[in-house]
């Protein structure tokens, strides 16, 4: 039931640390699960040239993105035992030391969802179409490509 | 045929506009609307760009009346 709903993914803005502490709460009472593995993205304040970034303005196809995210946790579904799953996502101006993504996977035991976790950042990173303005302090920017 | 086109980040800034829709000729193929649009607006970087047709990945070249082509830089997410 849980992994065949699509959800919303997208988040207007920083994700606010209230919501992880929410998320882990909202687990309690599943106790089949024995471990979960976090993943937070942070707004890393790069120096490029001597300029500071200030924030990252995130924009999406976003019809596609979802689509993308459904099918990555899917994917994650059939390869890892998982309980369970949420991804979040940024759009919009999310400044330097805020949270930009949130991958969540929970498990019986521990191995799993730390796995499960990886897989998810690195498919999101490599299959997603997010993208991302570094906007630096002076206001000028420039675009992000994942490495 | 009539074609939807859509550009995102930095395609979006070098075209100055999200979306336009485009009369092209039916045998049109989907890399020479490629060459034709990044020679247009002097895209940067043309082999970065990555296509998409109606949101899927792998896509045919051939196109067809409707067809939502999508113009997207890499990707940058997390």
């Amino acid at each position: 039931m849980d992994k065949k709903k699509p959800k919303k993914v997208f988040v207007k803005g920083a994700i606010p640390p209230e919501k992880i502490a929410t998320s882990i709460a909202n687990h309690q009472s599943k106790t089949n699960i024995g471990a979960h593995s976090i993943f937070l993205g942070q707004i890393r304040a790069d120096e490029i040239d001597g300029k500071k970034v200030s924030a990252i303005d995130y924009s999406a196809y976003e019809e596609m993105a979802e689509n993308v995210f459904h099918e990555i946790r899917e994917a994650a579904f059939s390869k890892f035992d998982m309980t369970c799953c949420h991804i979040y996502h940024s759009l919009g101006q999310v400044k330097i030391g805020e949270i930009c993504l949130f991958v969540f996977t929970s498990s019986a035991h521990r191995k799993i969802a730390i796995e499960a976790c990886n897989y998810l950042v690195e498919e999101i990173k490599a299959k997603v179409p997010i993208f991302g303005k570094e906007i630096f302090e002076d206001e000028t920017h420039q675009w992000k490509v994942n490495k | 045929m009539k074609l939807t086109l859509r550009y995102f980040g930095m395609i979006a800034e070098a075209t100055g506009r999200t979306e336009e829709i485009l009369n092209v000729s039916d045998q049109i193929k989907l890399y020479d609307l490629k060459d034709q649009q990044i020679k247009k607006y002097k895209i940067q970087d043309p082999e970065a760009v990555q296509l998409v047709v109606n949101q899927d990945l792998n896509t045919s070249t051939v196109l067809k009346e409707g067809d939502e082509i999508a113009f997207l830089p890499p990707f940058a997410g997390g």
